[in-house]
């Protein structure tokens, strides 16, 4: 059970036996007024999407949601095949269920499969990966201050903004929730 | 260089040209009201005594608690015969965070005796177009690439009004319904302050919880809030100066409070008494860092401090 206040963005609730993701959650006060919370929800079984203002006394029941870890094996015809390493099972998601998931999908990659009532609905990975840098412009020495951005590309094809520090073959980490840039890794 | 210094020095450095014009803002504001006789004053930031409002958390600070505004200690100037005072003060207010809330913020808040809430409106207007002009915003404000002009007059329109022309229902039907607030953001402000900052005025009674009634109207409160590109700035009132009145709003907050199970703070006995003495006067509270956000184009107030509380 979750209260408005406790709510952000991705969390995962339940709302008349359907689950739904918040895209967007936005804490709004009006003047001398009472708290609200301004969502976005997206139904994850069919995308629809609405817009709901709750007050803080709102409660919400928490969706049943179950990942179990599978590995990534290929792409085909736009559907993305998983595999259960134990039982060998085999899921496929659509590109809409991997949504940007499909942004930081290495080879091989094990990520957690997300059910609602034991069917793979979508795909869920770490809120961060670390991603090698494989093509960016040089880096103009000394400029550690100066807040400019320059897009590189990461290893899985996907372009990402970042400070004009960080160089080709070095690795990032990826806040995957929101595809942004976290801070350089060693190693 | 070590890597979370490189991080935090680029995410400042990204911040130098907003909190440069954040600094001038503020210098500005000081010098409109020095160059208009009010005295700059400071009250105490820990007070015993937050004024009970509804909806507004202190912070408690040992036995006491932290300001959620100057409004209190300052009508105690106004009433002791300060007759134009303004100052520029950290805030703080719980469990208030989000793109446009800081539970730490700064706010100016000035009050002027002898004025009403309509003559007041007309200063904020003043103050604002010259320190847009001192800035170099002589010609507007862009807010979500669209122009916003801050030529007088402003637009003024009432709550009524505005119900009437962006709502689904009437503002009667919203306060019967309990979903003035839900209105208000869903549907109004939006439409506010888009192409000319807009005043919203005469507030239902009950939301005004330090103004004064309209002579004409008892069931209205000479209270009004600025918006500029649908972001609420300030929000300022003719004084409520019937301290027994006062006492009885004080006491029913209190109640509503004690339902909702929200701290009790004791009554403001010495504000209460002070208000014996206070002349007719208007007063405002604008919010510096939203101020600084329209003028710097910032998404989020995060963009304007250096130090948001998640980077302490």
């Amino acid at each position: 059970m979750y209260t408005a206040s406790e709510l952000k963005k991705g969390l995962r609730i339940k709302i008349d036996n359907d689950p739904y993701i918040l895209t967007e959650f936005n804490f709004v006060k009006p003047g001398k007024g009472q708290a609200l919370y301004r969502c976005k929800l997206k139904n994850m079984l069919n995308g629809n999407q609405f817009e709901r203002t709750f007050r803080s006394v709102d409660t919400f029941e928490t969706a049943d949601l179950r990942e179990k870890k599978m590995q990534y094996l290929y792409k085909e015809e736009g559907k993305y095949c998983f595999m259960d390493n134990e039982t060998y099972e085999q899921i496929y998601l659509t590109e809409e269920q991997m949504d940007d998931a499909k942004n930081f999908l290495m080879d091989n990659i094990e990520a957690e499969i997300l059910l609602f009532e034991d069917k793979a609905i979508g795909i869920s990975l770490p809120n961060f990966v670390d991603l090698i840098v494989t093509e960016a412009e040089p880096w103009a020495k000394g400029d550690t201050v100066s807040g400019a951005t320059k897009p590189v590309k990461v290893q899985t094809g996907y372009t990402i903004q970042v400070p004009t520090f960080v160089n080709e073959g070095e690795k990032i980490r990826v806040d995957t929730r929101t595809g942004e840039y976290m801070t350089r890794v060693k190693g | 260089m070590d890597e979370s210094i490189a991080d935090e020095n680029f995410i400042l450095a990204r911040k130098r040209d907003a909190l440069q014009l954040r600094a001038s803002l503020i210098q500005n504001i000081r010098l409109f009201f020095i160059n208009n006789n009010f005295l700059e004053i400071e009250t105490p930031v820990r007070i015993p005594a937050p004024a009970p409002e509804e909806h507004i958390e202190a912070l408690p600070s040992g036995d006491w608690f932290l300001q959620t505004s100057p409004e209190l200690c300052l009508k105690r100037l106004l009433a002791a015969g300060y007759p134009q005072i303004f100052q520029i003060s950290k805030c703080f207010r719980a469990g208030e965070r989000g793109k446009l809330h800081l539970p730490e913020f700064t706010m100016l808040e000035w009050y002027v005796t002898g004025f009403d809430y309509q003559q007041l409106m007309n200063q904020c207007e003043e103050m604002i177009i010259s320190v847009a002009n001192d800035l170099g915003f002589a010609h507007g404000l862009v807010c979500q690439a669209r122009q916003i002009n801050l030529a007088s007059p402003w637009e003024r329109v009432t709550v009524q009004e505005a119900f009437e022309k962006y709502a689904p229902a009437t503002l009667a039907e919203a306060l019967s319904k309990d979903n003035f607030d839900e209105i208000l953001v869903e549907h109004i402000e939006p439409n506010l302050g888009i192409a000319q900052p807009t005043f919203l005025y005469d507030y239902p009674a009950q939301l005004g919880a330090l103004a004064r009634l309209k002579q004409s109207d008892k069931s209205t409160a000479e209270r009004f809030e600025l918006y500029i590109g649908g972001l609420e700035l300030a929000n300022g009132f003719s004084e409520l100066t019937d301290a027994q009145e006062q006492r009885q709003r004080f006491v029913r907050a209190q109640k509503l409070r004690a339902q909702k199970g929200y701290a009790a703070y004791p009554l403001p006995e010495k504000f209460l008494s002070a208000l014996e003495n206070l002349p007719a006067s208007a007063g405002i509270a604008l919010g510096i860092d939203r101020l600084a956000m329209l003028f710097t184009g910032a998404a989020s107030i995060d963009d304007v401090v250096p130090f948001p509380p998640e980077t302490l």
